[in-house]
């Protein structure tokens, strides 16, 4: 029973980062363009120029 | 959600058989790798930047990306922003950007410019934003380069920003992520309470108290969107499903609170906070499906969009939006372009009235007779003096007429919203009459009454209910995109599912709209001559010449007079009257007199849809009567409606007399789907029961009409019917699953027999069969 004292946490905290995760790449807008961005990993070559920021 | 809603390449194996090796468009006979010039161009300009690799990985549809040889002339220059460190930044809307290869090459080859700083293409909003060092005037290369690539470009307007700034789509996949966390997590404790009978009471309250920590705040948070409706339907006075869902989602979390307090055997925020996750999962789906077509509609717009030339008092020209132009401004109206505001001719001009007036064949106008907006200029530039800035003009009146109309058709009740209707309070009936069963006649505990009370709205599920229709929709309407039709209303489905009579419009919608040359006993060399002449000139008829003989090369030396016709040494191409013969009546020939030979002349004609017959034969086998109503002439308007077999028609029909015969229509209890591309239409689109435009329509009918056709042909539309009329089916059948799965449901409920395992394999067993149900719309 003492192990749930420590798996428990660790659990939601991982559960936690995930979700942070997420809200943090929802809020950098990574989910606009999920069309392009299934298509871009494919591209093998160098980026030659990207946006900043 | 690639898989829901991707245009499915056409014909790609086309591409690599006999195709152009830069569009991929059927090759002509005689034509060895290449369907134009401008794609030989393309292709060489895509070799030259070392970008050859694009032609491996492309899966646009063939010919779309043929680069147009004549590109409308707009200035980009003053949409480039000037940022805070001297760079320039623009952002266009980027048509043909169909496949991750498009936006490889597009990103690649502006990068290739060397003051180009950075270049970013999104493939599902088609937007291109590039920043440059350097003077605002680059935007104009930057447009040129893709245009020769084969893309063609418009600012990024407004309307764009609408389609894709999705606020409310954003705040929903959040919801949806923030519940899909707390139902995973919460599962894992609640099996540990479910199958730990040997757990001490202790131990369970902890459990309950970490379930309740993190269920409470999820149930609080991802259940937001579902309140907020919930609270607008309560305001409003109608039940809704969204209240449904937001009472049993709200009644479950605050009795496993109490549930938790007093340390009960079980909680179920592993129930409220599944439900909250499949709901919004049903959501966010619905929502991209539409939003692609939205997307779709303002990119369309915003291609039409142009800018006006103004001519101001010094004698230069200016390019600005049509909005800045104020009554009592001179603007100059080039060959080719559309009026985009009412004005009074300076001097004779030849106009093509047909998305005004619906006539086929260009009118003269006299100098001092009023333009109407919308019109075509046939003839040779003219200056014109503006009568109404674009707010108080005819497009602006017509645009008003619409939103009353559409304001009538937003009565119209969804099948989701009349099921919700007399199921909602039927639960909450039996949810009470449960909790006073237990209570009053049983005795029990209130505790164990309430319990009882809220099983009943928890396993009534609204889940399946909810998700009837909506996952129904996203896949229906994929499927109509992957056919080519876009549907930009929620409600369009169930509208056109039940329309019995279709009224049509004739020019551009039967017809192509746009001149065609009529086949006569020409020389093909004479015609190659001709043609390679015409590729000079932006007059449509001209262009309409080009068209029939695509591969004609470019004379040189062509020089164009105004309003008459192109002279090439001592060749004369243009007007009857130019080369010498009597004025034609209609402004529909085109004749070319080259030196001493016999004068060639050429018919042209706005020519039926080649699939129009079939489609008309298809919807009335469909059950849809047929009528055709046009503002031509009789004689055009019988002739077209022979040929494709519609016996009921109208002739001389003026945009209010349209509008009338739909309300007319609807009076009798008709059902009318109206089907037509000009700002004629436009009213009439809106006031029918359901409206469809054709490829090509004016950008005012395409935003009154519920389906967007985007290629050509009317053949779409018999195929949409079906799919609408078979997702219909499927959405009833789902409804009346649900329904009957309650009435299995409800009666253990009330009796308390339901545990929370049982609750979450119902939940997700009923939500299953709906969804796997509703794929199967996607047939046609």
């Amino acid at each position: 029973m003492n192990a749930l004292i420590f798996l428990i946490p660790v659990s939601l905290v991982l559960g936690l980062i995930g979700l942070a995760g997420f809200l943090w790449a929802l809020r950098s807008r990574q989910y606009d363009d999920l069309d392009g961005a299934a298509a871009r990993i494919l591209f093998d070559d160098n980026p030659r120029k990207e946006t900043p920021k | 959600m690639s898989i829901l809603g991707r245009a499915q390449p056409v014909a790609s194996e086309a591409v690599s058989a006999a195709g152009c090796a830069h569009c991929g468009a059927r090759l002509a006979p005689g034509q060895d790798r290449f369907c134009c010039a401008g794609c030989e161009g393309a292709h060489a300009l895509v070799a030259g930047l070392g970008l050859s690799a694009f032609y491996a990985r492309r899966e646009t549809e063939a010919g779309a990306l043929r680069p147009e040889t004549m590109v409308a002339g707009l200035d980009l220059a003053p949409f480039a922003e000037q940022l805070r460190d001297g760079t320039q930044r623009l952002e266009l809307v980027v048509s043909g950007l169909t496949c991750g290869a498009c936006i490889w090459l597009v990103e690649q080859a502006l990068a290739a410019e060397p003051d180009v700083l950075s270049a970013r293409a999104s493939l599902s909003a088609r937007r291109l934003t590039v920043t440059w060092r350097g003077e605002a005037a680059r935007a104009n290369d930057i447009a040129a380069l893709l245009g020769r690539l084969g893309f063609r470009v418009a600012p990024w307007s407004p309307a764009c920003l609408r389609a894709t700034e999705d606020a409310e789509g954003r705040a929903l996949t959040r919801a949806l992520g923030i519940a899909a966390f707390g139902s995973m997590n919460i599962m894992l404790i609640s099996v540990a309470v479910w199958v730990g009978g040997d757990m001490g009471p202790s131990l369970r309250h902890g459990l309950h108290w970490l379930a309740a920590m993190i269920g409470m705040p999820v149930v609080l948070v991802a259940g937001m969107p579902f309140y907020r409706s919930a609270w607008a339907a309560i305001r409003a006075g109608r039940p809704s499903m969204d209240l449904a869902v937001s009472l049993g989602v709200l009644a479950t979390a605050a009795m496993s609170l109490s549930e938790t307090l007093r340390n009960g055997p079980y909680t179920w925020f592993d129930g409220a906070t599944m439900l909250l996750a499949l709901l919004l999962a049903g959501r966010v789906f619905d929502r991209a499906a539409r939003r692609r077509a939205r997307q779709s509609v303002a990119e369309l717009l915003a291609l039409q969009e142009g800018m006006v030339t103004r001519l101001l008092a010094d004698g230069h020209l200016e390019a600005v939006p049509a909005e800045a132009v104020a009554a009592g401004d001179r603007v100059l109206v080039s060959a080719g372009e559309r009026l985009r505001l009412d004005g009074v001719a300076t001097v004779d001009a030849l106009l093509d009235a047909a998305a005004t007036t619906g006539e086929s064949v260009p009118r003269l106008f006299a100098a001092g007779d009023a333009l109407p907006a919308g019109a075509v200029n046939m003839g040779a530039a003219f200056t014109m003096t503006v009568s109404a800035a674009a707010k108080d003009g005819s497009l602006a009146a017509m645009a008003r007429l619409l939103e009353r109309a559409e304001q009538a058709k937003g009565r119209f009740v969804a099948i989701a919203d009349r099921a919700a209707r007399f199921y909602v309070p039927v639960v909450h009936l039996v949810a009470a009459a449960t909790f006073l069963a237990w209570w009053g006649l049983l005795e029990a505990p209130w505790q164990v009454a309430l319990v009882n009370a809220v099983c009943v709205l928890l396993i009534t599920c609204p889940c399946a209910l909810a998700l009837a229709v909506p996952a129904v929709q996203v896949v229906a309407v994929g499927a109509l995109f992957r056919r080519g039709v876009l549907v930009t209303s929620a409600t369009a489905l169930e509208r056109l599912a039940t329309a019995d009579h279709v009224v049509l419009d004739k020019t551009g919608t039967l017809t192509e709209g746009r001149s065609v040359l009529v086949p006569d006993a020409q020389d093909d060399v004479v015609l190659c001559r001709a043609a390679s002449m015409a590729k000079a000139s932006r007059h449509p008829l001209a262009q309409a010449l080009v068209r029939a003989c695509p591969d004609a090369p470019l004379a040189e030396g062509v020089r164009e007079i105004p309003g008459q016709g192109l002279e090439c040494g001592a060749a004369r191409l243009g007007s009857p009257a130019f080369c010498g013969l009597g004025a034609s009546a209609d402004g529909m020939t085109m004749v070319l007199r080259d030196g001493d030979a016999a004068p060639v002349s050429f018919r042209f004609a706005d020519r039926m849809r080649e699939d129009a017959p079939t489609a008309v034969a298809a919807l009335k086998s469909l059950g849809l009567s047929a009528e055709l109503l046009s503002g031509d002439g009789e004689g055009a308007v019988a002739a077209i409606a022979w040929q494709a077999g519609i016996t009921d028609w109208r002739s001389g029909v003026d945009p209010v007399a349209k509008q009338a015969r739909i309300a007319t229509l609807r009076d009798e209890g008709r059902h009318p789907l109206m089907v037509g591309d000009g700002i004629n239409d436009a009213a009439a689109l809106a006031a029918a029961h359901v409206s469809a435009s054709p490829a090509g329509a004016t950008d005012l009918a395409q935003t009154a009409s519920d389906l967007v056709l985007q290629r050509e042909g009317l053949s779409a539309l018999p195929a949409a019917i079906r799919i609408a009329r078979r997702a219909q089916a499927i959405a009833r059948g789902n409804i009346g699953f649900s329904l009957v799965y309650n009435a299995f449901a409800v009666p253990v409920a009330a009796v308390g027999l339901v545990t929370p395992v049982i609750a979450a394999v119902v939940m997700a067993s009923s939500s299953l069969i709906v969804v796997l149900n509703a794929l199967r719309a996607a047939k046609d």
